[in-house]
């Protein structure tokens, strides 16, 4: 905020200094060189009758999608299943292994700041930083396909997300309490029973929950890479052009993913 | 506290679910469901165990990752996947922020409101695979299917979370703008993007984190970037260069996140 002096002696008020205002400017110059000079290189290799020609396209494939073909219904109940089974499934792995993962990266219960936490800290940004669809993909060229790779992949993918969630949870902790269980001559074990997981609880549930939520999209296309589930029948369709069968896919998607987002927010509601 | 005679009284601490029934059922419920759905996965053993020896040599690419024999189509990806990113946001950020404003149920009437909020629930229907599959399907192969996938996902993002932040501003200070005759600009600039702008360019930062690694993804169904190259390795199965490209993706990722968090502290 500065306030300006005119030469004829008057001052106004103004939001940024001139030095301010100019560096403001520099940095926007910056940002409009950097994104044409992307834009340029982007689309060096862009064939342009083709996009000029994507309207028409568009029109196309909707109008092959409809009407959806709904007796296809009948051969998409596994698949379904599969997908449900291969997030919730997943999820749970990935709670099992996040859960002590997260201890051993939080600085409080951390049995060494030195050695372990470090190696902790590592799996959870490898684990973070690779998509699940990725981790499919390496799954399926190690395990072949299937849904027990996309069951692992999911499990990999949630470990680094619930575990970061989690540490950070359990660094939030009231001490008072741990102090309080330990002054009554508690072990360790007791301790974490009694001081630290009642009061991590809650964000417990609600990051495992929430990653589900997440989970459940994610196995809907894990199957586009042969992980099993909804995506494989996704991926069969789209090989034969059969749009309507793509149509009712992506319908049936959007309801599952309704549908747990509403789950998620019940759920919620009773934990919180 | 005096000792009284009695039966000794032992604490317990209270259960999650009171009732004994409901906790029984709830118990049963949650195993039979583990029972048919591990039931209903089947493994191929065989199978499985040929993978072991692939999984020795993919991991033994992460010790050794080829760099050098792929580097052209490794450069290449990262060129597509990074310029891919930058246009990608700046882009939606510029849809994005007139949408979110039309979607702030403090600034915009009713029927702005309604359709903004369409746009955005459009936009965040389905994930990126899926708009990139169609993307491609109309565009053709290449970066620009993979760009519009990018900036919709943008937009979707941006202005859902930019809205949401507008209707949570102090009002106090719209009203001390317009009380000075401040018109709609004057109350946009000086009372709305005041408040908002600090929070707004950590998401922006965030997700051009976010974007960098889905670009990485969409490769998988044609829509170009580093994730073309990585499939395309992984199909000659070519572990060595696989391993490669993951570390930089994991690399530049790591490099993102702790650059969109100093940012986003430096504006806190």
């Amino acid at each position: 905020m500065a306030i300006l002096i005119n030469p004829d002696g008057a001052r106004h008020w103004r939001l940024l200094t001139p030095g301010q205002q100019r560096w403001r400017w520099m940095a926007w110059l910056a940002l409009v060189a950097l994104t044409v000079f992307c834009w340029r290189i982007m689309t060096a290799d862009t064939i342009w009758a083709f996009v000029s020609d994507a309207p028409r396209q568009a029109q196309d494939i909707f109008g092959r999608m409809l009407p959806p073909r709904w007796v296809y219904i009948n051969q998409l109940w596994k698949a379904i299943w599969d997908t449900i089974n291969i997030a919730t499934l997943g999820t749970l792995i990935a709670i099992v292994l996040a859960t002590p993962l997260a201890f051993l990266a939080a600085r409080n219960t951390t049995p060494s700041a030195l050695f372990i936490r470090p190696v902790a800290l590592f799996i959870i940004v490898a684990s973070r930083s690779i998509n699940a669809l990725i981790w499919g993909l390496l799954l399926v060229a190690v395990l072949g396909p299937g849904v027990l790779a996309g069951i692992i992949a999911i499990a990999l993918r949630s470990i680094g997300f619930i575990g970061k969630l989690l540490y950070e949870a359990i660094e939030e902790i009231d001490e008072t309490q741990v102090e309080a269980i330990r002054a009554t001559g508690a072990g360790q074990a007791q301790v974490m029973s009694y001081g630290i997981w009642p009061q991590i609880l809650p964000a417990f549930a609600t990051i495992s929950v929430f990653r589900w939520d997440i989970n459940i999209r994610e196995s809907t296309v894990l199957g586009l890479v042969g992980a099993g589930g909804l995506g494989l029948a996704l991926e069969g369709s789209l090989n034969t052009l059969a749009w309507p069968q793509v149509s009712l896919i992506l319908l049936i998607i959007l309801v599952t993913v309704v549908i747990s987002e509403w789950i998620t927010a019940k759920v919620r509601k009773i934990i919180i | 506290m005096t000792a009284t005679a009695g039966p000794a009284r032992i604490w317990k601490r209270p259960r999650l679910v009171e009732q004994t029934w409901l906790r029984w059922a709830i118990s049963l419920s949650v195993l039979l469901y583990l029972g048919l759905a591990f039931g209903s996965i089947d493994v191929n053993w065989t199978r499985v165990s040929e993978g072991l020896v692939r999984a020795a040599r993919l991991f033994s690419g992460f010790l050794q990752p080829d760099f050098k024999s792929r580097w052209g189509d490794i450069q290449q990806g990262l060129i597509e996947s990074l310029t891919m990113t930058v246009c990608a946001t700046v882009f939606g950020l510029i849809l994005a922020l007139p949408i979110g404003l039309g979607a702030a149920r403090n600034v915009a009437p009713f029927w702005l409101y309604g359709i903004c909020r369409a746009i955005i629930a459009l936009a965040r229907a389905f994930q990126e695979i899926i708009v990139a599959i169609l993307f491609v399907a109309m565009f053709g192969f290449g970066t620009f299917a993979g760009f519009l996938t990018l900036s919709v996902s943008t937009i979707g993002f941006l202005s859902k979370l930019i809205a949401d932040d507008i209707e949570e501003i102090d009002p106090a200070q719209v009203e001390a703008i317009r009380a000075t005759g401040g018109g709609f600009w004057q109350v946009m600039d000086y009372a709305v993007a005041s408040q908002v702008m600090p929070r707004f360019v950590g998401l922006t930062a965030y997700k051009v984190d976010i974007n960098f690694r889905e670009s990485s993804v969409i490769g998988i169904v044609g829509a170009g970037g580093i994730g073309a190259t990585l499939n395309t390795a992984l199909d000659r199965y070519e572990f060595d260069s696989a391993a490669a490209i993951l570390l930089i993706i994991i690399g530049i990722v790591m490099l993102c996140e702790y650059a969109s968090g100093w940012i986003r502290k430096a504006m806190a």
